[in-house]
């Protein structure tokens, strides 16, 4: 439980829907501020407060769990290490893999929890064959099913999201105000909760010193200083102060940061197009596709807030390129170039409104690139920059088709606390987002 | 059943206690008030003030009643550090109760103060040689020396009367914070005070009292300088209207105290019974021994509080123990609270030498006037599957090989 409206009104349908609730508040920060200032941040003593407020309504015990220690190491160092490598990572991402549906999740089950349930807008299906599925929330635009793109089966299967079926957050914020929940209207959450000013340049700034370097176009050419490569993201336009402008005039972005040199390429938005994009890290959220080598339709969603876009999708071998044996990438080809594709990113693969799996992304090809695809998956620096085409980020009309009920929670959800005497609190959810 | 082993943070309050606390209320009349009323509330006021000083032996002048333990401890510390300017020095044990930490934490940041932490060895005793030597360093910039007179983690009993006599030979004031002491061993000012003890703070909530008033025993001959301003009450060190109905319930804890600890216990009203107290945590450390072998005994196994018994059990997060043990009814704590309720690694234990992860996995288990032998029952009934448990989730939110 954050202290948000979400993970609380998640809590008490999970207590209605008769499992053994306990609300857990994930201590993210050692240093914790005190009072919430606006929509950004997290984990200051009032959201503590406040979720600690909507457990005692809903009447059920809550825990502070302490888990600073790998958050700063999985998450927030990642994060460093990610930028510092030129690569764009997604913290909230890394959160999931990595803290809510990893050590919280290995703790609460050994601790005799089923499951994790949170306040995700995203669902769980039962197939035919009763394995789980993970699906768009039927709340289009609060979707978050990307983030959750990492989860494995395993993971799924001991995972809920009540909110996955509500049809808009306004009803979630009603539903949380008849419940009498006083973060009911409590402003929602953006942007990265360590950097609470939302400032990531400076705070990137603060923590891996900044080099200035030279800022060249796609030829060599230095047209002019930058005060530190990490933290442009490919795609950016802003901030570049590049003095002489483009011959045709247009403006430029960022095509690729390369930290071993410490120089920044920028282009025409048309070199930022992208026709196919492969990922030697990918996993499946749920049951693997039975002939994932074998090309088949879907949508690949390359950010938390983008459209899907139609692509084809394959594992292949890259022995060939690799020089190793037996490795292989997930590789995605979109049916139109996609733009501003920053390696680091994750491409997360649909098929209509399930979440088939994701790879992080470490290997992209231009639009235009005549030439075989360069695969370098540890050598971000040299990856090949993209280079130009027409793009078109496709629009993609994919309706929310979800309408069986949502996140059908474990059935057998018994409480399986071995402690003797068990009078008070004990069992299954926990919950937290 | 509800099974309550954490009477140190707070210790169910004395039905008598209660009883005189509500009766108070309703009496009307400010104690500075000059008419019959005032006189009258005046008169509750003071009775109280003597039965709280007899506990402590003390003079009732010399009880300047608090807010809480804090405050008491808060005035003690800056009280003396700003009646003793220029002077800047501090000299505070490692492995104090925050309410001391962070008020010369917070005299270092503000106050230009110097804060020397002195070492506590293996048991959470202080390190009386390191004191000597930091004391003779420049007795005259030392303001104040502070300590505690038994950990209220770890349940350590200080040797404050040794603490007193190397701070009076260099004119040194000593404040002692006996908070987690006042009830459960005797806190005797006079021969203190004797020793060098110049002020000592207690809280009314520890021994059976309300939440809501401590007091500071502040000798006759110390000053201090205030630290809130207003009608001049209490010797002009703690203005403000003084809390009759508390200071009456505290009256009543307070004489619990006094019957209890007297070398022949006398008095109507029974609180603490120490000797039957010290036979629970025996029992309770001998259990423990026995569900978990591995399991350490922290503090000093001879000199600790009667109700105290904490350990560390390796390979365990201490909230997940707690976390199980309250699930089967049993409430105890990890040792340290904070406002966020987020659990952080003791810091007594780090002062006294354990690593970070030993400081992760402790538990603190302490007794009071209403335990009983069935409660160390259900304990020791609901430990092993708790204590199994907790080992297999081990440290799970810890980084893995740390």
């Amino acid at each position: 439980m954050s202290g948000g409206v979400d993970s609380a009104v998640a809590a008490a349908r999970a207590v209605e829907a008769g499992h053994e609730v306990v609300g857990v508040h994930l201590a993210l920060s050692r240093m914790p501020g005190t009072l919430r200032t606006g929509s950004r941040g997290c984990c200051t003593v009032e959201d503590s407060m406040d979720a600690q407020r909507a457990a005692n309504i809903m009447g059920i015990p809550y825990y502070v769990w302490d888990f600073s220690e790998r958050f700063k190491l999985d998450v927030v160092d990642d994060f460093i290490a990610e930028y510092a490598a030129g690569r764009t990572p997604n913290p909230c991402m890394r959160c999931n893999e990595k803290i809510k549906f990893a050590a919280l999740l290995e703790k609460a089950m050994a601790l005799g929890f089923d499951a994790v349930c949170t306040g995700h807008y995203a669902s769980i299906l039962t197939d035919a064959d009763g394995n789980k599925q993970l699906h768009r929330a039927a709340a289009w635009a609060k979707d978050q099913s990307y983030v959750l793109g990492v989860l494995t089966a395993d993971q799924l299967n001991h995972s809920m999201f009540p909110l996955g079926a509500t049809p808009t957050k306004a009803e979630v914020r009603a539903e949380a105000a008849e419940r009498g929940f006083s973060v009911a209207n409590k402003p929602d959450s953006y942007d990265i909760c360590f950097i609470p000013d939302g400032d990531t340049k400076g705070w990137l700034g603060e923590r891996v010193a900044p080099v200035s370097g030279d800022i060249l176009d796609q030829e060599g050419n230095t047209l002019g200083q930058h005060d530190g490569a990490v933290a442009f993201t490919v795609g950016q336009r802003k901030g570049l102060s590049i003095g002489t402008p483009a011959a045709d005039g247009k403006p430029r972005f960022v095509l690729e940061v390369r930290p071993v040199t410490n120089t920044v390429i920028v282009g025409p938005k048309e070199a930022l197009a992208i026709k196919e994009i492969g990922g030697n890290k990918y996993t499946w959220a749920g049951l693997a596709p039975e002939h994932p080598d074998v090309a088949f339709a879907c949508h690949v969603q390359i950010r938390a807030h983008a459209d899907p876009v139609p692509a084809v999708a394959q594992v292949v071998s890259t022995t060939a390129v690799t020089g190793v044996d037996g490795t292989v990438e997930l590789r995605i080809i979109p049916d139109e170039a996609l733009a501003g594709v920053a390696p680091g990113q994750t491409a997360v693969v649909y098929i209509g409104t399930r979440v088939l799996g994701q790879c992080t992304i470490d290997r992209t090809v231009s639009a235009l690139a005549a030439t075989a695809p360069s695969l370098v998956p540890s050598a971000p620096a040299s990856l090949a920059p993209a280079i130009s085409a027409a793009a078109s980020s496709a629009p993609a009309s994919l309706a929310p088709a979800l309408s069986a009920a949502a996140s059908s929670a474990p059935a057998s959800l018994a409480p399986a606390l071995s402690a003797a005497a068990s009078s008070a609190p004990a069992s299954p959810a926990t919950v937290n987002a | 059943m509800v099974v309550y082993l954490d009477h140190a943070a707070n210790t169910p309050m004395l039905p008598a206690a209660i009883r005189a606390y509500a009766e108070a209320m309703g009496v009307v009349g400010n104690p500075a008030s000059v008419h019959s009323q005032g006189q009258n509330a005046k008169r509750m006021l003071e009775e109280s003030r003597e039965i709280v000083a007899t506990s402590l032996a003390c003079d009732p002048i010399e009880v300047v009643f608090t807010g809480s333990g804090t405050e008491a401890i808060n005035l003690g510390i800056k009280g003396l550090y700003w009646a003793r300017a220029p002077r800047r020095r501090i000299l505070v044990p490692g492995g104090e109760h925050h309410a001391t930490l962070d008020t010369v934490e917070w005299l270092a940041h503000h106050e230009k103060a110097i804060v020397e932490w002195i070492p506590l060895d293996d048991l959470g005793r202080i390190d009386l040689g390191a004191l000597a030597a930091a004391i003779a360093r420049d007795p005259a910039d030392i303001a104040l020396v502070s300590v505690i007179m038994a950990n209220n983690e770890v349940g350590t009993i200080e040797p404050v009367a040794e603490v007193a006599a190397l701070a009076a030979a260099s004119g040194i004031p000593l404040h002692v914070d006996a908070v987690a002491a006042y009830g459960y061993i005797p806190v005797d000012f006079r021969t203190l005070a004797a020793a060098g003890v110049s002020a000592l703070s207690v809280s009314a909530h520890k021994v059976g009292g309300p939440v809501g008033i401590g007091a500071l025993v502040l000798g006759r001959a110390t000053t201090v300088e205030p630290l809130i301003h207003g009608g001049g009450q209490q010797r002009k060190v703690r203005s403000g209207t003084q809390d009759v109905a508390a200071a009456v319930s505290f009256a009543v804890a307070a004489s619990a105290v006094t019957t209890q600890l007297s070398p022949v216990p006398r008095g109507a009203v029974r609180g603490v019974d120490t000797a039957r107290l010290s036979a629970l945590r025996d029992r309770v450390i001998a259990g423990v021994a026995r569900v978990a072998p591995s399991a350490v005994l922290n503090g000093d196994p001879a000199h600790r509080l009667p109700g105290n018994a904490h350990f560390s059990f390796p390979g365990c997060e201490g909230d997940s123990l707690l976390f199980l043990l309250d699930a089967a009814g049993v409430s105890v704590s990890t040792g340290s609270a904070c406002q966020a309720g987020v659990p952080e690694p003791s810091h007594v234990l780090r002062a006294m030498g354990r690593s970070e992860i030993e400081s992760r996995g402790a538990l603190r288990i302490t007794l009071g006037h209403t335990s009983t032998d069935a409660d160390v029952d259900a304990l020791l009934a609901a430990l092993p599957a708790a204590h199994a448990q907790a080992l297999a989730a081990g440290m799970a939110d810890r980084v893995p090989g740390r």
